[in-house]
């Protein structure tokens, strides 16, 4: 067994709408688009055109500074149109997809236990499944001369409403093993997994992963984020890399590799109080949003978030399935005002700290919507993202180091172990409202150009 | 609530860009979500967000000043009718010591809240609510006797150099109370020490009693510790002093609703009567054994009791931005306040109001000791790696 961590720091937010274990097929959506704009750091260059044929797995658009990162397409079909924003920054590339039988691009398939790493890299990168492998520090697609430390894989979410990865990867169990035996390659060994203590995926899942590098976790979110993982089981010194992958991500990777094809498709769960019947949907990346949620909704005024309501993105039902989205929320939209409401008693409202007479009863499930309920102020209340926070690490300290551009201080408080997501209960439980997710973004980002 | 909803909603225009009072939109937010939540949602990061506010945390402490000053309103009138020895009730006392002090705390709020309002509109940045907890603070401390014109000077001074000209709430390095108090003290310091404690507006037919002393237990210690009022008295706060610092059982209570809410900082609050503790008993084991009646034989828990530090430790030491903000900071900075409150009442008599002092003094150090803390933390990091 490997190490096996109690984290106390945390806090988990019980929300109203977890899905029902119950997977329905949504049909392929006329149009399916991908979007550059999902992946972070990178500047695409088309490879296709409006009205060219395209098969699932063919590359669609490379990073101009990473020119063997590619981007496939999900389903075959006809390029219908490129969507471009402001400046003629590519937004969406459309493509109508095949309605029958999708048509693949072949990949040799082949046995992960006797590749090499070389070989490994070169499939990844041929048939653009190079970017559901992600690096810290930074978050972002890793760059593949490189060496890591090792590879992360989180095997349990434990964000508001996640999806149970024990019901969306069981689904396709030999693909994962596969796929983690292809990491393990990658890692040169150094595969290092994380679950639950308290259920889920469990070390007998793993398909004969060593069991000294499974590690078993217990205590409230944000124990399942890998970025605290990494920092319980082997931190990130300066100069080194960690890479982690998504468990669904591990599916893909796996199919890949057995079925010598890049097949996208994956278990999206669809929860959250203004979904009439939270539940699992098998679908297509890339998918029109609509028909997951079309009909299903309990409420026309609501918030559609493609991913948790910590970390997730604003959406619609115009939009599309993004390419890292495994969970969609859907939470009413909180812009009523409300008489006196820092007078009331509150027994409905959810804080961490006890001002709110909801404290009495801890096990209540809390229908909540997207109000502020307060305005931006100054830092005043202190200890606050400690609570929250299950690292090493001086969470107020790290934000005001970063507000400063002082870069040796950044480092010094321990920027590279830290991604936006780690942070988002801080933003969650911060009394003046401050939008640290984005103030951690802008760290990282201004110490990727400077540091 | 439509109604009033619809009144905001009509004005709103005249205050916004173009509008008519542009130039007061800060004043008029501030009514604006004073009276409702505004129906803001979140636009980046997360989706939810935790109920809780600024305007709730300032409202929770008031809430945990209620008992001080309901207690404080009773004590006036209880004291006033003890000096001139007359029977009263406890409505009585209570009602005369609500007439006492609640212009004080009117005049305290008007100033307070025009400076804040005034600057809000000139700097254009919202109107903060760290004032709504100053403007009962600053009444609590001082003697009832003192003059409405002072009150008025002390909130106006607080605000502007206490808090205005660092930037408004959460940029203040001091406690903006505290400086009001510690202004009144050296700038009028014949009204802030001698026979003020008690109110003595004559009574018709009634003489103050022979043998009436408005010296407080701060300046009686001094003399002669063993003339002190009993443990009880002094725990329950039937004695003279400031407004609302004398009874260390509604400080109590004020204590346990700030720390069960999780506003204030139960490490300092448990820190600084450490410090009081422990700096007590030093002193009192190095008591000279020829003078019983020196101050350092006092035993280390009166000085909880005595004079306003139950006051400080609560309300004042733990205002989250003028104190240390690290964890490991917070009990250096509590243990400190305590052990220099002990020292400053027994080695200076001159300045009794020692808590005073030594929270003013521990906030101006507050910054180091976080700083300390912080390079620390660096180097086990460091060691770490």
């Amino acid at each position: 067994m490997g190490k096996q961590i109690s984290i106390r720091r945390g806090f988990n937010i019980k929300l109203k709408g977890t899905a029902e274990k119950v997977t329905t097929e949504v049909p392929t959506s006329e149009i399916i688009a991908i979007k550059p704009t999902d992946f972070p750091a990178i500047t695409p260059k088309l490879l296709v055109g409006p009205g060219d044929e395209v098969l699932a797995g063919q590359a669609l658009f490379y990073d101009k500074d990473r020119p063997n990162l590619r981007f496939p397409s999900p389903v075959s079909g006809e390029v219908a149109e490129v969507v471009r924003g402001a400046k003629r920054r590519i937004m969406e590339i459309r493509i109508l997809a095949d309605r029958k039988d999708t048509r693949y691009k072949e990949f040799s398939k082949a046995d992960p236990a006797k590749l090499d790493r070389a070989k490994v890299i070169e499939q990844l990168l041929d048939s653009g499944c190079w970017h559901y492998i992600r690096q810290r520090p930074f978050s972002t697609i890793a760059d593949s001369v490189e060496v890591p430390k090792a590879i992360f894989v989180s095997c349990f979410d434990s964000a508001p409403l996640a999806p149970d990865m024990a019901y969306t990867v069981g689904q396709d169990k030999d693909n994962f093993q596969a796929g983690l035996h292809v990491l393990e390659v990658l890692a040169n060994g150094n595969l290092q997994l994380g679950i639950s203590a308290d259920g889920g995926l469990g070390a007998s899942d793993m398909g004969g992963i060593a069991a000294d590098r499974i590690h078993s976790f217990k205590g409230p979110h944000p124990a399942g984020n890998v970025g605290i993982q990494i920092h319980h089981v082997d931190p990130i010194k300066a100069g080194e890399q960690v890479w982690f992958v998504h468990p669904q991500d591990v599916v893909i990777i796996g199919r890949l590799f057995r079925e010598g094809r890049y097949r996208a498709d994956r278990i999206v769960a669809l929860t959250g109080s203004c979904v009439s019947q939270p539940q699992y949907f098998h679908a297509v990346t890339g998918q029109k949003m609509d028909s997951i949620v079309g009909g299903r909704l309990n409420s026309e005024h609501s918030r559609i978030i493609q991913g948790n309501v910590l970390t997730g993105t604003t959406s619609s039902s115009d939009d599309f399935l993004s390419f890292y989205t495994n969970q969609i929320t859907v939470i009413p939209e909180g812009d009523q005002p409300e008489f006196l409401g820092w007078l009331l008693p509150g027994f409905k409202k959810l804080s961490l700290s006890r001002t709110f007479f909801s404290w009495l009863t801890p096990n209540r499930v809390y229908n909540l919507d997207t109000n502020t309920h307060g305005e931006e102020r100054a830092f005043v209340m202190t200890g606050q993202y400690d609570k929250v926070l299950p690292m090493n690490i001086m969470p107020v300290m790290l934000l005001k180091a970063i507000l400063a551009r002082d870069v040796e201080r950044m480092e010094q408080l321990g920027i590279y172990e830290v991604a936006e997501e780690d942070f988002a209960l801080c933003e969650f439980v911060c009394t003046s409202k401050i939008d640290v997710q984005k103030i951690i973004a802008e760290g990282l980002a201004y110490m990727q150009t400077e540091g | 609530m439509k109604f009033l909803q619809n009144i905001i909603h009509s004005i709103k225009p005249h205050f916004e860009k173009g509008g008519r009072f542009e130039k007061l939109y800060p004043a008029f937010e501030a009514l604006e979500t004073f009276l409702f939540v505004p129906g803001e949602t979140t636009a980046h990061g997360v989706h939810i967000r935790d109920a809780m506010d600024l305007k709730r945390t300032m409202m929770t402490v008031i809430i945990a000043l209620v008992p001080t000053m309901l207690f404080g309103m009773w004590n006036v009138g209880y004291q006033h009718y003890l000096a001139y020895g007359m029977e009263a009730t406890l409505m009585e006392n209570f009602m005369f010591g609500f007439w006492k002090v609640l212009p004080i705390i009117v005049v305290s709020y008007a100033a307070g809240l025009g400076v804040e309002f005034i600057f809000s509109v000139l700097r254009g940045h919202p109107v903060s609510e760290g004032y709504l907890v100053t403007g009962l603070l600053i009444p609590l401390t001082l003697p009832v006797t003192c003059p409405l014109w002072m009150v008025a000077l002390a909130a106006i001074f607080c605000t502007l150099l206490g808090k205005e000209i660092f930037g408004g709430t959460g940029m203040n390095f001091m406690n903006p109370a505290l400086l009001a108090r510690a202004f009144l003290f050296f700038a009028f310091p014949a009204y802030m020490s001698g026979d003020i404690w008690t109110d003595l507006s004559p009574e018709a037919g009634h003489a103050i009693v022979d043998g009436f002393s408005g010296a407080t237990n701060l300046v009686t210690f001094d003399v002669n510790f063993h003339n002190l009022p009993s443990v009880g008295d002094m725990f329950w706060g039937f004695e003279q002093g400031s407004i609302g610092e004398t009874s260390a059982a509604a400080c109590l209570i004020g204590a346990l609703i700030l720390i069960i809410t999780g506003v204030g900082s139960w490490q300092i609050i448990v820190a600084s009567v450490l410090g009081v503790l422990g700096m007590g008993l030093v002193l009192q084991g190095l008591a000279p054994a020829d003078m019983p009646n020196h101050a350092m034989h006092t035993p280390a828990y009166y000085h909880l009791l005595m004079g306003g530090f139950a006051f400080g430790a609560v309300f004042m030491a733990t205002d989250p931005v003028s104190a240390a903000q690290t964890e490991r900071g917070k009990w250096i900075y509590g243990v400190l306040i305590g052990a220099f409150t002990v020292i400053l009442r027994v080695y200076n008599p001159a300045y009794p109001e020692a808590v005073m002092l030594s929270i003013l003094l521990m906030n101006v150090f507050a910054p180091l000791i976080d700083h300390m803390v912080v390079e620390q933390h660096i180097k086990k990091r460091l060691k770490r790696a």
